[in-house]
């Protein structure tokens, strides 16, 4: 749900049409994947709308501002390729989350070939293009370990995806032309991290614009 | 080119007889109700008020995304978000199709986003108003796509083949858009007392600005005439306009509000609402730039287009770079 907000606010700002309308289709399919989730828990309304933001278990990586279009596709591929290998192995299971992830998968796949697909672009384009994408890379590195810290409830092998997603991306990176980005991926400047309900500055002003509306009209509805 | 250009200007009189040969066959066409296709023979004026036209509605699409847009990231519900979200691409892809078929008459994209840019083309002035409430997203659905469609239904039936077809897939997603508007003031003005006060606000800012869609009255309008001679238009702007009028106000009175206009009753005699006088001072200023957003939107359009010129240009230097692979790829 974090995530598909940010890639909407991208309307009306993408560097050309076709992607106005890649990065709309992306951000709907995750929507609708939230609305599930959230649907399954209890309302799904209430649940983006009126928590605050120490309830929110988002990973930190997926509230990162937009920044540049080479910062969102990082994002994407980073996010993307996570994504797909867990939704995998939900799918592949017989949790309460194998018929969502089962459906999820299908649009991950095609999520995490756009910013594949943009990262070689990017990363082996001009010389400007690839300064962007050896910043963005390095920027959004230290949120990447966050991701395989295992999540209760989730029968999932954590380690093995860590590794299938670093050889994964770094098989991109590589043709991209880009390094694999150096320093830690989780840690204590963390502070504890999405998961735990601890986030970063910019999170809570997205949830202020988010929740304004809804919260401004109690019981109202839409 | 040159002397292409010097033949059709000082041209001998076998290509004078020819060039009235095609025009009789066009003419022909046109008053058959045939299509005219891309690589048909066309007078250099029904191109270009095609192109002008065509651009002009593609221009509609890319800046009518902002203010809709301006709404998606404070959506009261994830339902309603995701119906924006899904909106706003639709708009993107008609943008996308109407350039494919402007291109198919001898233009590029780049050239006409260069036009938009630089103020030489025009988009529909009512993208010049600014959304101050979450109901301006179902106004804009209910009165501005319904005026749209009102517009864009017999352009179904255009004379030129590619901007028809374009056409009749836009109308069916804006009349899908227009549902989706008017179940989104029916549900706000069925609401809470400043849920309907807030339906009640957005319908009297966007009733009289939508009417201006419909263009000048016909005896102002420059285009008309002619168009309506070559059937890329079918009916005249008072005509649509009136057509709108008699479609929405039973539309108010189910939603339960009211039309902002105190001389709108029904005429037994002529069987249309009457309605008051629209202000065609507010509609020239608007066009000259003078609205309240003219500005605004031109200059964010302005600025994610210069902002994205780096992802252009490494998409381009990729593609330059690797064209061998795909051709190998290919083979």
């Amino acid at each position: 749900m974090v995530l598909s907000h940010r890639l909407g606010e991208w309307a009306g700002h993408a560097p050309v049409l076709e992607e106005e309308v890649a990065l709309a289709n992306i951000a709907l399919d995750l929507l609708g994947q939230a609305r599930v989730l959230l649907s399954t828990v209890g309302d799904e309304d209430e649940l983006a709308y009126l928590r605050e933001e120490r309830a929110f278990r988002n990973l930190q990586l997926v509230e990162q501002p937009n920044g540049d279009f080479a910062h969102t596709i990082v994002r994407q591929l980073y996010f993307s390729a996570y994504q797909h290998l867990l939704y995998s192995q939900l799918a592949a299971g017989d949790g309460p989350f194998a018929g969502l992830a089962a459906k999820a998968v299908k649009e991950v796949a095609y999520h995490r070939d756009h910013a594949g697909q943009w990262t070689l672009r990017l990363g082996d384009g001009t010389d400007a293009s690839h300064e962007r994408m050896v910043r963005a890379c390095t920027a959004l590195w230290r949120f990447t370990g966050e991701m395989f810290q295992p999540v209760d409830g989730l029968d999932v092998d954590w380690a093995g995806m860590d590794t299938a997603w670093l050889e994964s991306v770094e098989a991109v990176l590589r043709r991209a032309t880009l390094p694999l980005p150096e320093g830690p991926r989780s840690g204590a400047w963390s502070a504890g991290a999405g998961r735990q309900g601890v986030h970063t500055e910019p999170f809570g002003r997205m949830l202020a614009e988010m929740q304004h509306l809804h919260r401004s009209h109690p019981g109202a509805s839409w | 080119m040159a002397t292409a250009a010097a033949h059709k200007a000082y041209g001998t009189e076998e290509e004078h007889a020819g060039t009235a040969a095609y025009e009789r066959a066009f003419d022909a066409a046109v008053a058959a109700d045939g299509r005219i296709e891309p690589r048909d023979w066309m007078p250099d004026a029904y191109r270009a008020t095609l192109v002008r036209q065509m651009a002009q509605h593609a221009h509609s699409e890319i800046i009518g995304m902002q203010p809709e847009a301006n709404w998606i990231t404070r959506a009261p519900s994830l339902r309603r978000k995701a119906i924006l979200m899904a909106k706003v691409q639709d708009e993107a892809g008609h943008g996308l199709y109407l350039y494919s078929a402007a291109e198919t008459l001898g233009t590029s994209r780049e050239e006409l986003l260069d036009k938009l840019h630089s103020g030489r083309q025009k988009y529909s002035s009512i993208f010049n108003y600014p959304t101050l409430t979450w109901a301006d997203v179902g106004a804009i659905g209910w009165l501005v796509d319904g005026a749209a469609i009102t517009n864009q239904v017999p352009l179904c039936r255009c004379s030129y083949g590619p901007y028809a077809r374009a056409m009749v897939r836009i109308c069916k997603e804006e009349s899908f858009h227009q549902r989706q508007g008017y179940e989104l003031l029916l549900a706000l003005s069925r609401g809470t007392p400043e849920q309907h006060a807030m339906a009640q606000d957005a319908v009297d800012r966007w009733w009289w600005p939508s009417l201006m869609m419909f263009g000048p009255p016909d005896d102002e309008s420059a285009h008309s005439a002619q168009s309506m001679t070559w059937k890329i238009k079918r009916h005249s702007n008072d005509d649509l306009r009136q057509r709108f009028v008699d479609i929405c106000v039973p539309q108010a009175e189910s939603l339960g509000l009211t039309l902002p206009d105190p001389d709108l009753k029904w005429n037994e005699e002529r069987g249309h609402y009457d309605f008051g006088p629209i202000d065609w001072t507010e509609f020239k200023e608007v066009l000259k730039g003078n609205g309240p957003c003219n500005e605004q939107r031109l200059t964010q359009r302005r600025k994610a287009h210069e902002e994205g010129a780096w992802v252009r240009e490494a998409a381009a230097a990729y593609a330059a770079k690797h064209s061998d692979d795909t051709k190998a790829e290919q083979a």
